[in-house]
């Protein structure tokens, strides 16, 4: 996702320490000693990533941010593997982006998306922490005048092998942060893992119990008000007039302010009171030309690229046309993926305090340095003058990373109120509007057999929206967006996992004025549906057994061939299933791990379908905490399977038309099916795990509905075909 | 203004008595432990119960709750011991954010009232509450231990 680093202010500053609650920021002071940096506290930093504190409580710093996905616990468990500390005493703790750029980025990205927390930092994050051992064993053997190498560390305790003498972490700290960290630190072979790969329990969720835990949404600081705001519900309009005299004067009501060109909010003693006034306010849109589209000119604007001339290739190998021209059999078939929503259980917010001299921002985000760089952008402020506290976020699933428009509009009534902190929230109805929301796709497929019913060439035309031509257009490829092809590349870390003679996958680019983003999973979604659900077309258009068939055209990806044989033998595919119950495949190599479902349903009354069972695999390469994997599984299936039956957002005018939950529905606990996950890490790399497997849900079921029905859908969500989840 | 009792505490709250329980709560008694998720009683994020039921506080006018016993996730717990569904939530790791999930134990809290050993069909008929991380799985084992408890 997007990664802007902040251009530094190069006068030295000092970090305040603006921590709200506890853990929420560290606020580093000035070192006092030669080279120790202090926690607030006063405890020694030891490594950027660890610090020990007298009673040998380990504060492990993160990056990333925590979402639900427990890449927090997950993190941990890696420095402390090499760290060696006692895990019952590891606490955990976020830098600040503006510390991150005081230190030149000495926690690395703090980008939490595109399934990245463990898979881009493990490295360093581990390295950390062997560093941290190396210079803690030093200074114990440097106390005792005995070398290092007679030393050794376990569970936060260090031992002279020959003598028996023993000490603590917490005891040997101050010196230890004294000392020059070893150039180079050797990681262990993961044969020697004790704490990576161990189920432990996740390190937050005591607070999420009792209605400790602070969110976003819940921030109180002192003095504080709080703003309602109203965006242009048509993308790109802007705000032609207020009438503020009509509520100016509603209770608690103390400003009514324009918020960039196209907003406005009402500040408030309460949100309620804001809120409340917000709605009374009369506001009169200047719609723009975007007002004049609906779904249907977008999915005409598609169609046309289905067949255009001109588009982005991907992967291609042999001749698909001539493959095409000189096939015995042809099977064609049109697929199409709509605009959906995130909604997070919270809905965006952000709190900011302005003054001329300094802007602090308090917001829920998967990327502390993207808000950083948000509230420099709006305040106007230097690096220096800025700060942001990252909050506990109350689900984020791609909407938090890229995207900081809340934090820009919450700077933006901040600096109007100067000296004054304001808690922006929006409405589930600003956030069903104001979205960042999946691409809308379409795909053509073609396929040709030859006269033995062999697969000899395949053809997949994608036309629709690229994310990153509006997001991060420097990362497009001489105009191609390569994140389009998430499952369909060649190779990578989204490869392919079958074997064509004659393949050409390509991309019609048609962008809308709807903005796009980055949805868990991404553009796998969609290629998953289109290709696995095609695959099953073509096996059942061949006579063929659709796991036989697939089989055929993996000789050459094992990886992904396994984990599709795991998930068919643990259903029991090829046995019969119990009655009125139907099976269906899907595979696909994602963020770098390689999943497979088989789904098994049975559907009442031609449309409504109940899904018994789920069994799906996943080949992380190494995984760290095979539990919450198995979390992160079961729950990617409610999000990928609400896709698949309940959301869509449709234009009309201009704006989305869903506003709530009775129009954009989500799984309930009666919807959701046993789901079985197994984990089988293969070793030898590192795997996503919070997307990767979203995508196979909606493909086995779908492949299951036809095996139930001989029905064919290609169009998502399944509610527009009268298709119910019960 | 409005009387409220709120887990076991009597207070006068400076509120319009048209203001929704939730926000109530909320912002002028400062228990923020009970969330706001969609405002139209559709997800049950902001579950509390009055009287021993839950109740979807976002579309509750203050007014209708005084003069009754109204229970948030910060006062579930008793004399400083967990109450046993969250003993058992803790168990089984179910929270993910956790941004839905103190009305999901609420609701769950209530159900064990009413059906001690709640068969799945129970679950199915009165846990509607929505979780965008798809935590189902373990509500439902976490139900049955709390249930077992």
């Amino acid at each position: 996702m997007i990664i802007r680093t902040p251009k530094m202010n190069r006068r030295s500053f000092v970090i305040g320490s603006a921590a709200v609650g506890t853990g929420l920021a560290l606020g580093l002071k000035v070192p006092l000693g030669a080279t120790v940096v202090r926690a607030q506290d006063g405890s020694p930093e030891i490594t950027a990533w660890v610090v020990i504190r007298p009673d040998d409580t380990v504060v492990i710093r993160i990056a990333r941010s925590e979402m639900g996905q427990g890449t927090l616990t997950g993190l941990a468990q890696m420095v402390a593997e090499e760290l060696e500390c006692n895990w019952s005493k590891v606490r955990t703790e976020y830098p600040t982006p503006g510390q991150s750029v005081k230190r030149k980025r000495a926690w690395g990205d703090f980008s939490t998306g595109g399934s990245r927390g463990i898979r881009d930092s493990h490295q360093y994050v581990r390295e950390g922490g062997a560093t941290a051992r190396t210079m803690l064993i030093q200074a114990a053997a440097d106390a005792w005048k005995v070398p290092a190498g007679e030393c050794s560390a376990a569970n936060s305790v260090i031992t002279h092998q020959p003598s028996g003498r023993r000490t603590t972490y917490g005891k040997v700290a101050e010196a230890a942060a004294k000392l020059t960290p070893p150039a180079k630190v050797a990681l262990k072979d993961p044969k020697d893992w004790k704490l990576i790969g161990k189920s432990v329990k996740r390190l937050d969720t005591m607070d999420k119990l009792t209605g400790a835990q602070v969110y976003g949404f819940d921030l109180k600081l002192p003095g504080m008000l709080n703003a309602a705001i109203k965006d242009c519900p048509v993308f790109g309009g802007k705000v032609k007039s207020f009438e503020a005299a009509k509520v100016q004067g509603m209770p608690g009501v103390r400003h009514v302010l324009p918020v960039g060109d196209s907003a406005v909010a009402v500040v408030a003693d309460t949100w309620w009171e804001a809120k409340t006034a917000l709605d009374a306010l009369p506001i009169a849109w200047d719609e723009g030309p975007n007002a004049k589209v609906s779904s249907a000119t977008i999915a005409d604007m598609l169609k046309e690229g289905l067949d255009a001339d001109q588009a982005f290739v991907a992967n291609q190998n042999g001749d698909v046309k001539a493959a095409i021209a000189g096939a015995a059999k042809k099977v064609e078939a049109v697929y199409a993926y709509p605009f959906q929503n995130h909604a997070p259980m919270e809905p965006m917010n952000a709190t900011a305090r302005y003054t001329p001299d300094r802007c602090e921002v308090w917001v829920p985000t998967q990327n502390g340095e993207a808000a950083f760089a948000a509230t420099l952008a709006a305040s106007g402020l230097p690096a220096d003058k800025c700060e942001v506290y990252k909050i506990n976020l109350g689900g984020g699933f791609g909407r938090r990373g890229a995207f900081h428009d809340y934090v820009t509009q919450a700077v933006l009534i901040a600096k109007q109120v100067p000296g004054v902190p304001v808690k922006l929230l929006w409405t589930r109805e600003e956030d069903m509007l104001h979205g960042r929301y999946h691409p809308v796709m379409q795909c053509k497929l073609v396929g040709a057999f030859d006269a033995g019913n062999n697969l000899t060439g395949l053809h997949m035309r994608l036309s629709g929206q690229s994310i990153l031509s509006v997001v991060r257009p420097e990362a497009l490829q001489q105009g191609k967006d390569p994140l389009v092809f998430q499952g369909l590349n060649p190779g990578g870390d989204f490869g392919i996992g079958y074997s064509v003679p004659n393949l050409l996958i390509d991309h019609a680019m048609r962008n809308t004025h709807v903005p796009p983003g980055f949805w868990r999973g991404v553009n796998i979604n969609q290629n998953a549906i289109f290709l696995e659900c095609f695959l099953d077309e073509l096996a059942h258009a061949a006579g063929q057994d659709p796991l036989e068939f697939r089989r055929k055209l993996m000789g050459k990806h094992p990886k992904h061939l396994a984990v599709l044989n795991a998930v068919a033998d643990r259903a029991g595919w090829g046995k019969p299933a119990p009655q009125g119950v139907y099976r269906g495949l899907a595979q696909m190599m994602s963020f770098a791990s390689y999943v497979a479902a088989c789904a098994e349903i049975s559907v009442k009354d031609g449309n409504k379908v109940k899904i018994h069972r789920i069994v799906a695999a996943t080949d992380t390469g190494y995984a760290v905490n095979p539990a919450q994997i198995e979390r992160q599984v079961a729950g990617s299936f409610v999000y990928g399977l609400s896709a698949l039956f309940m959301e869509e957002c449709t234009v009309k005018d201009g704006h989305i038309e869903q506003t709530n939950f009775h129009e954009y529905d989500s799984m309930r606990i009666a919807q959701m099916p046993k789901v079985e996950a197994i984990v089988m890490p293969s070793g030898g790399f590192w795997g996503g795990v919070g997307e990767p497997t979203i995508c196979v849900a909606a493909p086995a079921v779908l492949n299951a509905f036809f095996a139930a029905t001989g029905k064919r859908i290609r169009t998502v969500p399944l509610k527009n075909h009268g298709i119910t989840l019960v | 203004m409005a009387r409220l009792t709120i887990n076991g505490r009597t207070l006068d709250v400076k509120v319009n008595p048209n203001t929704p329980l939730l926000w109530a709560i909320r912002e002028q008694v400062g228990l923020t432990g009970t969330k706001y998720g969609c405002g139209v009683a559709l997800c049950g994020a902001c579950t509390v119960h009055i009287d021993g039921a839950a109740v979807r506080s976002c579309t509750l006018p203050v007014a209708a709750a005084e003069g009754k016993k109204i229970t948030t996730i910060e006062g579930l717990a008793s004399g400083g011991a967990l109450h046993k569904v969250q003993k058992a939530w803790l168990e089984h790791e179910v929270p993910q954010c956790g941004y839905c999930q103190a009305g999901m134990i609420m609701a769950v809290a209530a159900l064990l009232r009413d059906k001690p050993k709640p068969s799945d069909a129970d679950i199915d008929a009165r846990i509607t509450n929505i979780c965008r991380c798809g935590t189902f799985q373990q509500v439902r084992e976490a139900i049955h231990a709390a249930a077992r408890a």
